[in-house]
């Protein structure tokens, strides 16, 4: 048979619950039209001659453990999340309030939305502090003020970037318990430096061009007295 | 906590006072406590505060995970009344020595 590329396949017989299908073994018979196969090839089914059998390259290895009862097989779940809505306030160049964390009340600058439905954001550094970074949509403020970010190049910057490094572990033996647990935490690798300045230059040109960004960006945002957020206009 | 920056305090929740507990005449029900949040007046303003998270913090004699404060966390659920109240849940219920003090109201889960 020419191979194809096929798309996987969904199942033609879903699962209700574990251990019960959809469709009776009749109608998948039906289903999977096996009735037009025979048809096609005169009231039996296809066969062909069976190849010398294969020698068995490698005896099966009989596995150490069997589980004492039945283990159930997990249903399989398919659901795929769909991407989280961006806010129609919140466009690249728009400048926001984080409202947590850290870095709570400084103005940033929204790069870009990843993959994962995080928010990608700049101080930029120079400016107040905040390297690019990753935030969550819900505890941000949009801001109507928006900065050109045509300039900036942000391709660079996915989730795997902002992956924790997973360190090799080796097994200690008993002397080396006691000898120089730590390593020394590592600073930020110079690679990282490099990007953040690389996308602060773009931004800082364009930064320039408004009066007064700069120092608004390296405010920070406070509720004072008298002040309420359900008046406010962002 | 990182101490790294100093004195800039910044305050992006709103005070609010916890009023007491969500009841009748003579009964009252623990698990939903009444919130008086700071500049809301109306029913109609409250809509922006529904779903935002709040958080109860007291002082304890016991260090627990390297301090004295606790926190007990909720989020505003409706409002009560006409005139600005709100109903709160906490995670927990709160004490009823809390009865009159303050709580803070978050701007997140934001929706601006």
């Amino acid at each position: 048979m020419a191979p194809k590329q096929r798309t996987s396949r969904v199942t033609r017989n879903p699962e209700l619950i574990r251990g019960v299908r959809k469709h009776s073994r009749s109608q998948m018979y039906h289903k999977r039209g096996l009735w037009a196969i025979k048809a096609k090839n005169g009231g039996k089914f296809p066969h062909h001659e069976k190849k010398a059998a294969v020698a068995e390259a490698v005896a099966e290895k009989v596995s150490k453990f069997y589980p004492a009862d039945d283990v159930k097989k997990p249903l399989s779940n398919t659901r795929k999340h769909k991407p989280t809505k961006l806010r129609a306030s919140i466009t690249p160049g728009t400048v926001l309030i984080i409202l947590t964390g850290r870095f709570k009340g400084k103005r940033v600058v929204f790069l870009m939305q990843l993959s994962s439905g995080l928010l990608l954001v700049t101080g930029p550094f120079k400016i107040n502090g905040v390297p690019v970074r990753r935030v969550n949509q819900a505890y941000v403020i949009a801001t109507s003020t928006k900065v050109d970010i045509s300039e900036v190049n942000a391709d660079k910057f996915d989730d795997k970037y902002f992956a924790k490094q997973v360190e090799k572990k080796k097994k200690k033996g008993e002397s080396e318990f006691f000898e120089a647990e730590k390593e020394d935490k590592s600073s930020l690798p110079v690679e990282k430096k490099d990007d953040q300045k690389a996308v602060d230059a773009a931004l800082l040109k364009a930064l320039e061009g408004v009066p007064d960004l700069k120092a608004y960006l390296g405010a920070r945002f406070s509720l004072k007295s008298g002040m309420k957020p359900h008046e406010l206009v962002f | 906590m990182v101490k790294g920056r100093q004195g800039e305090r910044v305050r992006l929740y709103v005070r609010g006072t916890i009023l007491g507990y969500k009841r009748s005449k003579s009964n009252q029900y623990p698990n939903t406590s009444l919130i008086q949040i700071e500049g809301v007046n109306s029913k109609e303003e409250v809509a922006w505060y529904q779903g935002k998270k709040m958080a109860y913090i007291y002082k304890a004699k016991v260090k627990q995970d390297g301090t004295h404060y606790r926190c007990i966390w909720g989020k505003v659920i409706r409002p009560h009344g006409n005139s600005g109240v709100v109903r709160a849940k906490f995670k927990s219920n709160l004490p009823p020595k809390s009865m009159g003090a303050r709580v803070r109201v978050f701007m997140y889960p934001s929706n601006i």
